[in-house]
């Protein structure tokens, strides 16, 4: 007999779908199917029932082979490097839940450590930009429901937020948007024609990294001035089409992802997007929305928003926080040797930093807190696997419209294992005593 | 012969499948230790699809293997799914944001028929230690 779990949220990317089905047994011990998911959410909450899943701590050894060690060794050696270190970088927090982060940064408040979240390698310049000049935005519930031209500029959501399209941008009928995908105008830019750029009405394929020209003429197409032939690689006649689409819309919304965020121009990029839309809505109603990746990556940016005031690359070394890009960030940090040690959860850098500063991490002591065996494990001196949040413990996400979903267990961690909460709850009480406090 | 391309990463979404199924194991190297690039560029390459290639920025090296666009036409434009193969080559360079350039780095890519593609977890190690040709 099995049973089936209604309403799950998954736990891989910013859209936090929350129509998910598992089927698991009736014990509760083992997770059988998955409906409505991605085929990236359903190989997640799959994954958790790998055979080959490590299930214990263990450290590297000399020789370079892997000893397995018990939780509270992991706990000792956690709390001694974060202690004994100046300026330990604390980094990750995007794959687990909001009430980790809330302990990881009690941690980090006595240890002064800097506290960085994979925004920096993701949507970190777009904070930057909304910290500069603001930001229009609104929910995917808006957008559902009223939103009838859709612009993503820079981003892949036919890849990297799979059931975007169909649950709130594109395909979905909502309360002013009854006629679904045929009432609404979509526009892709992109340097390739991706699979979310076939589906579009209009593809630009900007020239790659000329995005701040592009934005700057489209505000120049809104009020109808005079364009250069070619603007980014795109005839002027395709832009001012696209900007009369935008503004003959009645809510036009637009999604940025990491082709503009990781591009030169970085946050200047972004500056020109929200102006844009600011522009836009001398015209229509307009809003913008950055396409989060991890699925609690925003999470983490609310917890130290409301912790400390800002969202991440957070240096609490001084006993205060201070916040300053490009000098408190992670791959900053690391590239300059100005940490020294690494504590990392809920992301990989060993897989998604650039390669300089995982040799850093290398040869520095380090933990990874993961479910998952990941370029990081291999790196770090210990690895300690937790259960995986969202599939075997609950617990508070944000969706990338900033809207908190309380994420479901459906299915029972192994037995012994310790979830990303319950580890540093252990290592938070092992640091008070070293410290004395 | 040695061709000139823009490098691009980013997420695919076999990229997603293979790294949540395990980092570890091949179909995420198959998924992310390659290269894609535009027809037109295989052509000056002179390379067969499917060859394995040696990527070389200002930055770094990396073998890869190189396949057809999938996501194209993005003549001079060459993508590397999101991942350590691609981080070997990125430029790291943050310009006082905290955001490496993922995206836009000026590569060269020459066919290394007889060089093995790494998998993730052996690229980083032997990087680390310095084990890289």
């Amino acid at each position: 007999m099995t049973k089936t779990v209604t309403d799950v949220i998954c736990p891989f990317c910013g859209t936090l779908c929350d129509d998910l089905e598992v089927v698991v047994s009736k014990d509760g011990k083992n997770l059988l199917e998955v409906y409505n998911a991605c085929a990236i959410g359903a190989e997640k909450f799959l994954h958790s029932q790998a055979k080959d899943r490590l299930t214990r701590p263990r450290m590297r050894q000399e020789d370079g082979s892997w000893k397995e060690i018990s939780y509270d060794e992991a706990i000792e050696y956690t709390a001694k490097i974060l202690t004994e270190a100046k300026k330990p970088l604390m980094y990750g927090w995007s794959s687990t839940n909001c009430e980790a982060q809330g302990v990881g940064s009690e941690i980090g408040e006595y240890v002064g450590a800097v506290m960085d979240n994979t925004a920096t390698v993701c949507h970190g310049t777009s904070l930057i930009a909304v910290q500069d000049i603001g930001i229009p935005s609104c929910t995917l519930g808006e957008i559902k429901n009223r939103a009838d031209r859709i612009l993503f500029w820079g981003c892949n959501p036919a890849h990297a937020h799979p059931r975007h399209m169909s649950r709130y941008s594109i395909f979905p009928r909502g309360f002013f948007t009854g006629k679904g995908h045929t009432g609404r105008k979509m526009i892709v830019v992109d340097p390739r024609v991706t699979d979310t750029a076939r589906i579009a009405d209009i593809h630009l394929q900007i020239e790659q990294g000329r995005d701040y020209e592009l934005f700057d003429a489209f505000r120049v197409a809104f009020k109808g001035e005079q364009l250069p032939d070619i603007v980014a690689g795109i005839p002027k006649e395709r832009i001012y089409e696209a900007a009369e689409t935008l503004k003959s819309g009645r809510f036009a919304i637009i999604f940025f992802g990491m082709g503009v965020t990781q591009s030169l121009g970085k946050n200047h990029n972004i500056d020109a997007a929200i102006a844009v839309t600011r522009d836009l809505n001398d015209y229509t109603k307009a809003a913008i929305m950055p396409m989060r990746g991890h699925y609690n990556v925003t999470g983490s940016g609310q917890v130290w928003g409301w912790l400390f005031g800002f969202p991440f690359a957070v240096d609490l070394s001084r006993g205060f926080a201070r916040y300053n890009p490009g000098e408190t960030t992670a791959n900053d940090l690391l590239r300059r040797g100005e940490v020294d040690a690494v504590f990392v959860l809920g992301s990989d850098p060993g897989a998604h930093f650039p390669f300089s500063s995982v040799k850093k991490i290398y040869g520095l002591p380090s933990v990874a807190v993961e479910p998952h065996e990941t370029p990081t494990t291999e790196v770090c001196k210990v690895h300690v696997p937790v259960a995986f949040v969202g599939v075997e413990v609950g617990g508070c996400a944000y969706r990338m419209d900033n809207v908190p979903i309380e994420t479901r267990k459906v299915v029972d961690a192994p037995e012994g294992m310790m979830t990303d909460e319950e580890f540093l709850t252990h290592v938070l009480a092992r640091v008070k005593e070293i410290k004395g406090i | 012969m040695a061709i000139r391309v823009n490098l691009i990463t980013g997420r695919s979404i076999q990229q997603g499948v293979s790294m949540e199924a395990g980092k570890e194991k091949p179909a995420y190297t198959a998924a992310c230790g390659i290269i894609e690039l535009d027809p037109a560029d295989f052509k000056k390459l002179g390379a067969f699809r499917n060859t394995n290639v040696r990527v070389t920025s200002k930055y770094g090296s990396v073998i890869v293997k190189a396949v057809e666009a999938t996501q194209g036409p993005h003549p001079g434009v060459a993508y590397i799914p999101m991942g350590p193969w691609a981080n070997m080559v990125i430029n790291p360079n943050t310009y006082s944001t905290g955001m490496p350039t993922f995206k836009g780095t000026p590569v060269e890519v020459e066919a290394a028929k007889s060089e093995p593609v790494l998998g993730s977890l052996e690229l980083v190690r032997k990087g680390c230690r310095g084990e890289l040709a």
